[in-house]
């Protein structure tokens, strides 16, 4: 296929050995070669200064450490390419190349790129998944949190398909209180993106459901494919009823799985979460139950308690008078204690002032010679002889013994006591 | 079925009747009611998770309007 020009096209003969081109000339010669020799060519280097025109036309340069080489992809062949081409990725591009006279430059005009090294399908998921990152759509603060027990489940999946005979044995078999309403959608293929996105949107509109399951089976990375697709992540994200995105086995994670309120590996895995919660529930309100009867069995104990300690507290009149009768005793003894003690300080008191009283006794007079006379019957003792008559009768009581006499004669003495001579 | 929001209020409720009780505050009579509401509340919410009475529906759409419709889900016996 390649044609070099063998001579010159338009020779001017100066002279027989100089050959002189015009610009023109020399150009479409240039454009000639070029365009013949790499008509069709593969070229790997890394994007730079990379725009997008008015007319969506691409232009960038490929480059590597030594060489640069001006590229421009036409909107015909760049409105497939499902990856964002920016600069610094490393490509391969497909394409011929080009002169464009007016400007003395050559160019490669790209017919097909990919990138280098990951599949074109693989980096458009993750410039995808950056995007919506950047967005907030996998945001933990934007996550919903699940209904304590979501007794309806809404699930958007493929109604002939594994993940819904998975789930529906599950929930049969441990919550058969779960009610199921099945969106059944394709899940996988072209439409298949658009049928789980709208899904989720009715389930949206419906209501009725506490929670919406996205799943299907396992399968290959491409089967999987659009669950990875920004349809479905922006519906999940924008769905108001909490979401479990439940897609193919372990290995899988795709965006529906990110954008989801709680993710889980297989559609099972969905489904135990539910039956889970019931568990957890029922253990909780039994729980609830223990407590309410040991609380009150607590209380009424309690009470029991008080009952005894409050009779303890109060006592019969029985009990009472006993009790004065015993503090009657008491005070009793000490009372008696206490005179007997008085009595015989009294006592002790009264004989010594009989024993001082003794040394004063008239009677002590008596017995250094006085004597001591008493008028009979009365016995009243005479101190003066104007009160005797004859012959009344006297006793006369000496130191030791006494005498009975009668008055013979009565000599009243005119002096102060009576005289002894 | 119990609806799902009834149920939480329930759960709720339920709670605060035990958080009630273990604080001790109540008189005889007060914890006694609270006790009875409580052990109902639980037996009620027992009884809506262990209900065996489940559907399962497909949901269609026509012309913009929803309808339900039994799923049959008796081919999934075979593999249980």
């Amino acid at each position: 296929m390649l044609r070099y020009p063998r001579k010159p096209m338009h020779p001017k003969k100066n002279n027989s050995t100089r050959r002189i081109y015009t610009v023109s000339e020399i150009t479409q010669d240039i454009k000639l070669i070029l365009e013949n020799t790499f008509g069709g060519v593969w070229v790997e280097g890394e994007i730079s200064n990379f725009r997008v025109a008015g007319s969506g036309h691409f232009y960038f340069s490929l480059k590597d450490q030594t060489a640069i080489l001006a590229a421009a992809m036409f909107s015909r062949a760049n409105k497939d390419i499902k990856f964002k081409i920016e600069d610094g990725l490393k490509v391969i591009c497909f394409g011929k190349i080009d002169v464009y006279p007016p400007r003395g430059q050559y160019q490669l005009i790209v017919e097909r790129i990919e990138p280098k090294g990951i599949g074109a399908q693989q980096l458009a998921f993750e410039q995808l998944k950056n995007r919506l990152f950047k967005e907030g759509l996998f945001d933990p603060a934007h996550k919903k949190v699940l209904a304590l027990m979501p007794f309806r489940l809404g699930i958007v999946t493929s109604s002939a398909g594994a993940a819904i005979r998975d789930i529906l044995q599950i929930l049969k078999k441990g919550a058969p209180c779960i009610d199921v309403v099945i969106r059944s959608v394709r899940v996988q293929g072209e439409s298949a993106a658009g049928e789980i996105a709208w899904a989720v949107e009715d389930f949206n509109a419906f209501k009725r459901v506490d929670v919406i399951i996205i799943s299907r089976g396992g399968g290959s990375v491409e089967d999987l494919w659009s669950f990875n697709e920004e349809a479905v992540a922006r519906a999940i994200y924008n769905s108001k009823i909490p979401t479990i995105s439940a897609v193919g086995h372990q290995i899988n994670i795709t965006l529906s799985d990110l954008v989801a309120d709680v993710f889980v590996e297989t559609p099972s895995a969905a489904a135990k979460i539910i039956v889970d919660k019931k568990n957890a529930l029922l253990a909780e309100l039994d729980g609830y139950r223990y407590r309410l009867t040991s609380y009150v069995s607590e209380i009424i104990h309690g009470l029991g308690n008080n009952l005894v300690a409050l009779k303890h507290m109060l006592k019969s009149p029985q009990d009472r008078l006993l009790e004065k009768q015993q503090l009657c005793d008491e005070i009793n003894e000490r009372l008696t204690h206490d005179m007997q003690h008085y009595l015989n300080i009294i006592k002790e008191k009264t004989a010594s002032l009989i024993e001082r009283l003794g040394a004063l006794s008239p009677l002590a007079v008596l017995s250094r010679g006085y004597s001591l006379s008493m008028l009979l019957p009365e016995g009243t003792i005479i101190k003066d002889a104007a009160r005797l008559r004859l012959g009344d009768k006297i006793k006369t009581v000496l130191g030791k013994g006494s005498f009975i006499g009668s008055v013979e004669e009565v000599i009243k003495d005119k002096g102060k006591g009576g005289s002894l001579e | 079925m119990k609806e799902k929001q009834s149920f939480e209020d329930d759960i709720k409720r339920l709670q605060k009747i035990v958080e009630e009780l273990s604080a001790g505050k109540l008189t005889l009579g007060e914890s006694l009611k609270k006790y009875e509401e409580g052990i109902r509340l639980a037996q009620s919410c027992s009884a809506a998770l262990n209900e065996a009475q489940r559907k399962v529906e497909l949901l269609m759409k026509k012309d913009g309007k929803f309808s339900l419709e039994k799923f049959d889900d008796t081919s999934l016996k075979e593999e249980a």
